[in-house]
């Protein structure tokens, strides 16, 4: 009995609390996020955003949570009930299950996977289901119009990305994420983050990023002047409510796919006095949230692509100069016997 | 060996049974939907192989990219179930000797197919035990060292398939205004734009 006690049921308390810690943390953050983003986007447009909920409109998120909540949800009678259900909880749980392998700080993550960056790629390459779902089980044009794009956008960008990726692991040598903010740990504090060697891949990765979580200026699956909503235009209510949720926790996800692969993890910026003293967690937060406001003043500032241009963009421009890059990067660690 | 056990049988079911409602669901978008369980399910059972690295790159490859685009033409076609029902009995006898043809066959390969016990012997590269190499150093190892002359003649096929695929649909028809970025850029303000002075009252 006490063996079954040690070898199932306890890691298997300990792996919920943390599982729960995460996404309770996760989800509220998110709630502050999303007014943060509205702030952000108002004042860009000298507006006041959301600001009547709480003091400074902070408690907006949870307000708009509950009238989601206690709305009817409302099903087409021509779609595909199942596929139009199950599309918003497959683009919700996906988002939420990568965040399992995230190093928060040095230990701090659910798993500690040995391949923990091709988990959550594979992952992030699944979200394009619950958009394309979405859409077609709709049964209407708006939406699979929406669907349709997004089917191509999210592909073509994901291509980048891995390349993207692949780069970042030619420096490394492991694909486990607590590997990869360690090997930026150097004696020129944030100057030997990944960012400054590999600067063109950052950017590269940054705008990638954007088209992959359907953020402005890459908008097109949702376009509001075009599609109506796109993907979401028959959701309602607690379904929407899924959608939305999916889409803001992979944006956060992507700010941190960043922070750890450019932006040193949870390292401090310089290794001394007053840096170091404050926990790995906070440096964490705070370029996370640092990643969210270029997300942010991206979607006030850039006005949407036309959709050719987007698929330019990824195939004509980012696929042959990820692909150089990689080449170059090894090359030079070949040549230069750098390579880990 | 509990845990894993039920997750094997758990991944197993469902992949049969996804397996089967591929070919037996009415719709085709359903079908392909099932098609994507398969593989997912196919990957965990990867994963408690041990075979981490395939397992993600199956759903990288597979569900992430290749569904998607089965989905994506699936989708977009105009599916009439009343005409693809209407033939299913006209073809059922044909159809049905095809399958007993090939389930003999293939009875009669595996039936008889015995591994040599002295395979592991045969295998002139050894597999380096997991704790000291990880399962994705390890296939590295062999693919770009002593594979690798396979591994490039798989990527001229592909590239070979890829050409192929724009060959047959790129069009070049007369007429089309197309962008050119190049062009866009380098216009200078005296080409394309004139400033007139309009006197009130009339026109230009």
């Amino acid at each position: 009995m006490a063996e079954i006690w040690t070898t199932y049921i306890w890691p298997v308390l300990v792996i919920t609390a943390h599982s729960l810690a995460v996404l309770v943390t996760l989800l509220v953050a998110i709630a502050f996020l999303l007014v943060a983003d509205r702030k952000i986007w108002a004042a860009v447009q000298l507006r006041r955003g959301p600001n009547v909920v709480g003091p400074f409109g902070l408690l907006q998120s949870f307000a708009d949570m509950l009238k989601f909540i206690f709305k009817e949800p409302i099903i087409p009678a021509g779609a595909n009930k199942g596929v139009f259900l199950l599309a918003p909880l497959v683009s919700a749980v996906l988002a939420l299950s990568a965040w399992a392998v995230i190093p928060v700080s040095e230990g701090w993550a659910v798993a500690n996977l040995n391949i923990g960056i091709l988990y959550v790629f594979a992952v992030s390459s699944l979200e394009v289901y619950g958009v394309i779902m979405g859409g077609w089980a709709s049964n209407s044009k708006y939406p699979f119009l929406g669907a349709l794009r997004s089917a191509a956008q999210m592909v073509s960008y994901e291509v980048s990305i891995g390349f993207v990726i692949i780069t970042v692991l030619l420096l490394v040598g492991s694909l486990n994420m607590t590997d990869i903010v360690l090997a930026q740990q150097g004696d020129y504090g944030m100057f030997s983050w990944f960012w400054l060697p590999l600067f063109p891949v950052f950017i590269i990765f940054f705008i990638s990023a954007l088209a992959e979580t359907n953020r402005p200026p890459f908008d097109l699956p949702e376009a509001e002047s075009e599609l109506v909503a796109g993907f979401m235009v028959e959701y309602s209510s607690t379904p929407y409510l899924l959608f939305m949720l999916g889409e803001y926790v992979a944006i956060v996800l992507m700010c941190a796919l960043t922070t750890i692969l450019f932006l040193g993890g949870w390292l401090p910026p310089f290794d001394i006095a007053p840096f170091n003293w404050l926990p790995g967690v906070f440096w964490f937060v705070f370029k996370v949230c640092l990643v969210f406001f270029m997300f942010s003043m991206v979607k006030a500032i850039v006005p949407r692509y036309r959709y050719d241009q987007l698929m330019r963009l990824g195939w004509k421009v980012f696929l042959p100069l990820s692909l150089f890059m990689i080449v170059a990067v090894a090359s030079v660690l070949h040549f230069f016997d750098l390579a880990p | 060996m509990l845990i894993a056990d039920l997750f094997f049988y758990l991944f197993a079911s469902v992949c049969v049974a996804a397996a089967f409602m591929v070919i037996s669901a009415r719709n085709p978008v359903h079908a392909v939907l099932f098609l994507i369980l398969a593989f997912v399910s196919a990957a965990g059972l990867f994963i408690l192989l041990g075979a981490e690295f395939l397992a993600l790159i199956l759903i990288v490859v597979y569900v992430g990219a290749v569904a998607v685009l089965f989905l994506f033409v699936v989708m977009m076609l105009d599916v009439d179930f009343a005409e693809l029902r209407s033939g299913f009995l006209a073809y059922l006898p044909i159809g049905a000797v095809i399958g007993i043809i090939l389930l003999i066959e293939l009875v009669l390969v595996l039936g008889s197919w015995v591994i040599t016990p002295q395979v592991a012997a045969q295998i002139t590269t050894p597999v380096p035990p997991l704790n000291e190499v990880s399962n994705i150093k390890a296939l590295g190892l062999v693919l770009y060292t002593k594979y690798v002359y396979f591994f490039q003649a798989a990527g001229i096929v592909l590239l070979i398939a890829m050409v192929g695929a724009i060959v047959l649909t790129l069009q070049h028809k007369p007429g089309i205004k197309r962008q050119t970025i190049s062009v866009q850029v380098g216009r200078k303000r005296e080409q394309s734009v004139e400033i007139k002075q309009v006197e009130s009252g009339k026109g230009l």
